[in-house]
């Protein structure tokens, strides 16, 4: 593939710097290294170097916006102590009010998506046509396409998904072993009971 | 369901459901609440916390307990794989033991992937950042045209400038064989017979040469030449010479 004309001196990661700045104040979703190389005319490494300064300049207490690396690339957000004001000013509608059904189907499109709705349905054992619509109107899932055999339509978890959640990719969600399991809260449970009843 | 089990007055607080296990039971017959949505874990939780708080162990209120709860687990069971009843009918008890063991414990680790979406979200509730439309695509410059050969674009339009041909609408001709020929054709066999049947002399011939025979014929019977006569409708039709004094007359019943 042929390399992008060099637009920018090499030489001076503070002037790179400034135009990523820029580059990720006028974008609306977090923008990859590779992204900030094609849009600046420069090298992924001079922008590493350049994300590099930013990430210093833009940080919790230093700054009221932070730089945050996020859904596969870089995006500023708000500082936590200007959070409450935020709050006063606006409303996070993305993630409001998301309910046990479609936190356990965002769970089984994030773990193993893409998937279809009848694939969804069969793990929760309800009908999961509206939490899948709401979700589509959040801008959490997205259409993968069709499934080959059966020709449904297959859903995957977007990058939005990954910002609401505050994930990085989704290798960044915890192993599944790694969670707690149920059988062995309510084992526990079951055995405080014992003890009690036993004393 | 009796309205007053030994079990019955169980108090029960869950998230779908907060009261007695008679109600929860009621509801669950009358298809007013959603087994599905009922955690039966937290109801053995409940009794056994139950039995636990008394001082001896009440056997027929177990026994009545794990009748109710097997139905219960049963009903949950087959409500969770409604769809799947039939495929699911083809398995032995053992096999579909396994199965259904299978699949709630991917629906439990589902839970606790949920639950931990769930923390993590309320975990980043000061977290506030900028939402927007997807950005548009950079313009693009327009595509250089490829080199052209002057030759060929001449030619193109010496194509284009000249008068294009004149469609041909032959095909679309109905192509009548003339009724001279026939007439002649009518006149050849008269000389030689003075009696013709219609239908005889037009066998093998296509409908088209069969119309212009018969166009010929009233031709000629217009010019006195032939005299004609059918005996009914769709009857044979003879033609006849015309003697010489016979001028106009008319012995058919149609033509």
């Amino acid at each position: 593939m042929e390399r992008p004309l060099r637009l920018i001196h090499t030489g001076d990661p503070e002037r790179l710097a400034r135009i990523c700045e820029a580059l990720l104040v006028v974008a609306s979703a977090p923008l990859s290294e590779a992204e900030l190389a094609a849009a600046s005319g420069e090298d992924v490494a001079a922008i590493a170097e350049a994300v590099a300064l930013l990430e210093a300049r833009h940080s919790e207490g230093r700054s009221g916006i932070v730089l945050e690396q996020v859904a596969g690339g870089y995006a500023f957000r708000a500082s936590l102590e200007a959070a409450e004001a935020c709050g006063r000013l606006f409303d996070r509608p993305v993630g409001r009010g998301l309910t046990q059904a479609a936190f356990e189907t965002l769970a089984i499109i994030a773990y193993l998506g893409p998937c279809t709705r009848p694939e969804i349905a069969r793990i929760r054992g309800v009908n999961v046509d509206g939490v899948v619509a709401g979700l589509l109107e959040r801008g959490m899932l997205a259409e993968d396409g069709r499934d080959e055999l059966l020709g449904a339509v297959r859903y995957r978890t977007t990058p939005l998904f990954e910002r609401v959640f505050g994930l990085g990719s989704l290798a960044e969600l915890p192993r599944i072993d790694d969670l707690e399991h149920d059988a062995l809260a309510l084992r526990d449970r079951l055995e405080a009971i014992a003890d009690r009843r036993g004393a | 369901m009796g309205t007053a089990t030994q079990v019955g007055g169980l108090a029960l607080d869950l998230d779908a459901f907060e009261g007695p296990f008679d109600l929860l039971l009621t509801l669950v017959l009358r298809e007013e609440l959603a087994l599905a949505e009922v955690d039966l874990a937290e109801i053995v939780i409940a009794f056994v916390s139950h039995l636990a708080g008394r001082e001896r162990l009440d056997l027929d209120a177990c026994g009545e307990f794990l009748v109710l709860i097997a139905a219960l687990l049963e009903l949950k069971a087959r409500a969770l794989f409604a769809e799947e009843g039939g495929e699911l009918l083809e398995l032995d008890p053992e096999q579909a033991a396994e199965e259904l063991a299978r699949r709630l414990a991917v629906y439990r680790r589902v839970k606790d992937a949920a639950l931990w979406l769930s923390e993590r979200l309320a975990g980043l509730e000061q977290r506030f950042f900028r939402l927007g439309p997807p950005p548009l695509p950079a313009p693009r410059a327009a595509p250089e045209p490829e080199a052209q050969d002057p030759a060929a674009l001449s030619r193109a339009l010496r194509a284009l400038a000249s008068d294009p041909p004149v469609p041909s609408t032959d095909h679309m001709a109905l192509r009548f064989p003339p009724v001279a020929q026939f007439i002649e054709r009518w006149r050849s066999l008269l000389r030689r017979r003075t009696r013709l049947d219609f239908d005889q002399e037009v066998a093998g011939f296509s409908r088209l040469e069969v119309a212009v025979a018969f166009l010929a014929l009233l031709e000629l019977r217009k010019r006195c030449e032939i005299t004609v006569s059918q005996a009914g409708p769709f009857a044979p039709i003879r033609i006849f010479r015309a003697p010489a004094e016979q001028s106009l007359s008319w012995s058919g019943h149609s033509a």
